[in-house]
């Protein structure tokens, strides 16, 4: 009988984002406070009547990246995260480890919908002949993970938890119970969405999710502030090597942070608003603390979900209250969404990422945008600069995901001992 | 119309643009599976652009004799004629 689960660590650490090609340049640019939104200027753009013509593009292409056949045989969103994880597996120091004991969790809210899109216009257009063969394997949301396990050799198995922009978050949350329950001792886990596609952009500006702020895009992003309008669409990935501590300490790899809790809950409100008073997203919260064994109070930093919306934003903050209580006043809470836009299914991942290093680096990143605090916001954001963190001492920091079907994740991380 | 050369030429950009494979270990007496390493979805994804390419139609039931480059060449050849 074991009396404490075991104890699971992140090793490695991978990113391709609006901010930076890789985890180092991301970090670089959410320090000083960039924003990466810019006007499309993709061909298509002029095509379209579409209200929203900015968006979060990913800093470096996966085109320049990747091979030509790569590129060819996988859709956009498998692309970012395959360049993810091949940094993060070389940031773990790629570990040796038997296949039987590799699992790949990889959560995307979309899928591929440039292969399903540009398949249906060959349809229409070419006929059904001209359809090619790889089209299934890849649209399919599976596809990313599937890639990822096969380059890597992930044999215990290969999943992708779908949950709209909760998802990458829910799959480092199910990485978590494949290493506590015994399934594999390292997991590469996180998110990947590469959906600016006039599609779902309509789709999004419809139902009056996203800013329309066209001719400001770099102020688009705007959490927390009295005049956000919604969010900005980001596109990329994040990846986690994560790993159990025995494992870890046993080849002397490095430890960026401890990976400690989870916690998960839905709202059942909804199909796309937040619960009002934040009931739900404060269970998730309350969960990740109550299986962490951790107090309010233990919380020194919150990278918030926060995507700049009008009611998601004030949502989250009476979440936050209902689950932190008091303790919530001495919590720096940034929304780096301000800065990277919007990344769906890739969010909570790279927001892991960040949450990691803010508290390696033991700093939290700014939110930028805010010019008027929205006065319901009675938190403490951490705004304009970067803002230390205490220098000794255990720290544990929360990350927030939600999504629309009502889905909550928190996941707690701790600095490594 | 083109000639088998040109043919050649056209199929061996294609199995580089899915494969990687360099155009010149595309040649004629090279098996698609044995030599090539092409998987049957590979295969499939080659017989589509090559219809496109040469205005062919390649029935499924030809695509299983097609077993070398050689094949392939001719029989494109032939259905161009």
């Amino acid at each position: 009988m074991t009396a404490t689960p075991r104890r699971v660590v992140v090793t490695g650490l991978g990113a391709t984002t609006p901010l930076g090609g890789d985890v180092a340049s991301t970090w670089e640019a959410a320090l000083v406070g960039r924003s990466a939104a810019r006007p499309i200027t993709a061909d298509w753009i002029g095509e379209y009547d579409l209200p929203i013509r900015f968006a979060a593009q990913a800093a470096v292409p996966a085109v320049d990246v990747l091979t030509r056949q790569e590129v060819k045989r996988l859709d956009p969103s498998a692309q970012f995260s395959v360049i993810a994880a091949r940094e993060a597996w070389r940031d773990a120091g790629s570990p040796e480890v038997e296949s039987t004991r590799l699992g790949s969790a990889i959560g995307t809210g979309i899928g591929g919908i440039w292969t399903l899109l540009t398949a249906y216009d060959t349809l229409r257009e070419k006929g059904a002949r001209r359809v090619l063969p790889l089209t299934v394997p890849m649209l399919m949301a599976n596809s990313s993970t599937a890639a990822v396990s096969l380059e890597f050799g992930a044999g215990v198995g290969a999943h992708s938890p779908v949950s709209a922009c909760a998802s990458g978050a829910e799959a480092i949350a199910y990485a978590l119970d494949m290493i506590r329950s015994g399934r594999a001792d390292v997991v590469i886990a996180g998110g990947t969405e590469a959906a600016i596609h006039p599609l779902p952009i309509a789709s999004f500006a419809a139902m009056r999710a996203m800013s329309q702020r066209n001719e400001d895009p770099e102020h688009a992003s705007r959490p927390f502030d009295s005049s956000r309008d919604g969010f900005v669409l980001g596109e990329g990935a994040g990846i986690l090597v994560l790993e159990a501590e025995e494992h870890a300490r046993a080849r002397g790899a490095r430890i960026h942070a401890e990976f400690v809790s989870a916690g998960l809950s839905a709202d059942a409100h909804h199909i796309t608003a937040p619960e009002p008073t934040g009931a739900g997203a404060a269970r998730a919260l309350r969960d990740a603390l109550r299986s962490g064994d951790l107090q309010p109070s233990d919380v020194i930093h919150v990278n918030a979900h926060a995507t700049s919306t009008p009611i998601g934003d004030v949502a989250e903050v009476q979440g936050l209250r209902a689950g932190l209580g008091s303790a919530l006043d001495q919590v720096a809470v940034s929304a780096t969404k301000s800065m990277t836009g919007h990344l769906l299914g890739a969010a909570g991942a790279i927001e892991s990422v960040l949450t990691v290093l803010a508290l390696r680096e033991r700093i939290a990143p700014p939110t930028i945008n805010i010019d008027d605090l929205d006065p319901a916001v009675d938190i403490d954001v951490v705004r304009k600069d970067p803002r230390p963190l205490p220098a000794t001492g255990d720290l544990v920091a929360l990350n927030n995901a939600f999504g629309f079907g009502g889905h909550n994740v928190s996941l707690a991380f701790r600095t490594a001992g | 119309m083109a000639s088998e050369q040109e043919i050649l030429s056209g199929l061996a950009e294609i199995i580089n643009e899915e494969t990687g494979l360099p155009t010149d270990s595309v040649e004629l007496d090279k098996s698609f599976t044995e030599d090539l390493d092409i998987d049957s979805l590979s295969m499939m994804t080659i017989v589509v652009n090559a219809e496109e390419k040469f205005s062919v139609r390649i029935p499924d039931e030809d695509v299983k004799n097609l077993k070398t480059v050689g094949d392939a060449v001719s029989y494109i050849a032939q259905a161009q004629g």
